[in-house]
């Protein structure tokens, strides 16, 4: 719960310092994904930890002294806000002034994520998507008995008022996910924020309902080629543009006028990129319920 | 005065060594993997103060503003954070699978049992 918060309040922190697209990632990230896997772990590890601890103050000394020695090396450093620091010098002027002639698009974080640096994007989606396969490996395939037990008892079968709220809630949010995912160009939101939130909204009502019948409504073996197809659909637009003579991930080649391509590959790659986040986060959450409800079956 | 500008740095600084001092001190692994994620916040903090100029505003561009934060760390962080959670599942799920091979998450006792295992 207090991960919950912790990210909450880093969200409205960066909110400060005007990263707003941060921020909603961290608060739907923070709130909707990483404090369900934090509790699910410990349900499947236990919830005490061994009060020896070891090296305490050894590790207290070692802290200090490096904590001592990074804020004596910050008094280089520019101060904060300033607007002459060497990080406001680079590319950064450049991004502000020419990506709306360039690309069209208000949002900058946007342009430079999806357009300007599309390489690094299409990086770090690979990246989720070979976590989600690694979890799947580490974790599902072992779970072979799994079908007996995916009728058990809703877990929150007796909150009335929860199940209620929530039945009226998960529509809305499941639209929400979408509005993010295709006003991205405009406002903050993109592929990423969207894919989380559409997760968030399946787990809630898998949360609620048990993992079975939600199971019954997304179906396995489709949301693991899907979070395949989301890569396959980001990497495939930058072949095209291969194709066409130009460089890879170079949208200009996908319509007659260079900004309306822009919009295009903009528009299909965030597709791609929510298609795999959403996927991968709902693969990873149902491998670790899964392996809960598993534990719970051999106890009985 | 010029100390005083940088409380950023010292808010990250202290939140790295938060993380830093858990990663080390606690033997358990899932508090391991939160003190790493605690971590992780704090260099996203140290790059979007970094982006943050004074007066500006988030950089979706209007007609109405003139001063925009530098949107490049931005970028950095918001992938990170998504990456972030992957690899922590990723992580957890390593957990997970220790504790169902040695029936326990703590560092000191799997060390035993490999010992006893050579």
């Amino acid at each position: 719960m207090l991960t919950g918060i912790y990210s909450l309040l880093s969200a409205s922190f960066f909110v400060v310092m005007d990263a707003v697209d941060v921020a909603f990632t961290e608060a739907s990230v923070g709130a909707g994904i990483s404090t369900i896997l934090m509790l699910s772990t410990l349900t499947l590890t236990g919830r005490y930890e061994n009060p020896a601890r070891h090296n305490t103050t050894l590790g207290l000394v070692v802290v200090v002294i490096t904590g001592a020695l990074l804020i004596f090396g910050t008094s280089d450093m520019p101060s904060f806000g300033d607007l002459l620091a060497p990080v406001q010098q680079h590319v950064g002027p450049y991004y502000l002034n020419q990506s709306y002639e360039d690309i069209g698009v208000p949002n900058v974080v946007t342009s430079v994520l999806a357009s300007y640096r599309g390489f690094d994007t299409f990086g770090e989606t690979v990246v989720i998507f070979t976590a989600g396969i690694g979890v799947l490996g580490l974790l599902g395939f072992t779970a072979n008995g799994n079908a007996q037990y995916e009728n058990t008892v809703a877990p929150m079968y007796q909150h009335k008022i929860l199940r209620i709220v929530s039945k009226v809630l998960i529509p809305p949010i499941l639209l929400f996910a979408l509005y993010v995912q295709f006003h991205g160009d405009y406002g903050p939101g993109g592929g990423f924020q969207a894919g989380v939130i559409f997760a968030a909204a399946i787990i809630l009502y898998a949360m609620l309902f048990g993992v079975g019948s939600a199971k019954k409504v997304i179906n396995q073996p489709l949301i693991q080629i899907l979070s395949a197809l989301g890569v396959l659909l980001y990497g495939s637009v930058g072949v095209v543009s291969l194709l066409n003579g130009k460089n890879f991930l170079d949208y200009s080649v996908l319509a007659s006028d260079s900004v309306a391509g822009q919009h295009y590959g903009i528009l299909l790659i965030e597709l791609g990129v929510g298609i795999t986040v959403t996927c991968v986060m709902i693969i990873i959450f149902f491998t670790f319920a899964g392996r809960i409800d598993k534990k719970h079956g051999v106890a009985q | 005065m010029n100390i005083l500008e940088q409380y950023n740095y010292w808010v990250v600084v202290c939140l790295m060594m938060i993380g830093f001092f858990i990663v080390i001190s606690h033997g358990n692994l899932v508090k391991k993997l939160m003190g790493l994620s605690v971590f992780q916040t704090s260099v996203f903090i140290l790059y979007t103060s970094m982006g943050k100029v004074s007066g500006g505003t988030a950089p979706i561009l209007d007609q109405a503003y003139s001063v925009f934060s530098n949107p490049l760390p931005h970028v950095l962080i918001l992938t990170a954070i998504v990456v972030g959670i992957a690899t922590t599942a990723l992580g957890l799920a390593l957990v997970v699978r220790i504790n169902e091979e040695y029936g326990t998450i703590e560092e000191s006792e799997i060390q035993q049992k490999d010992d006893r295992e050579c």
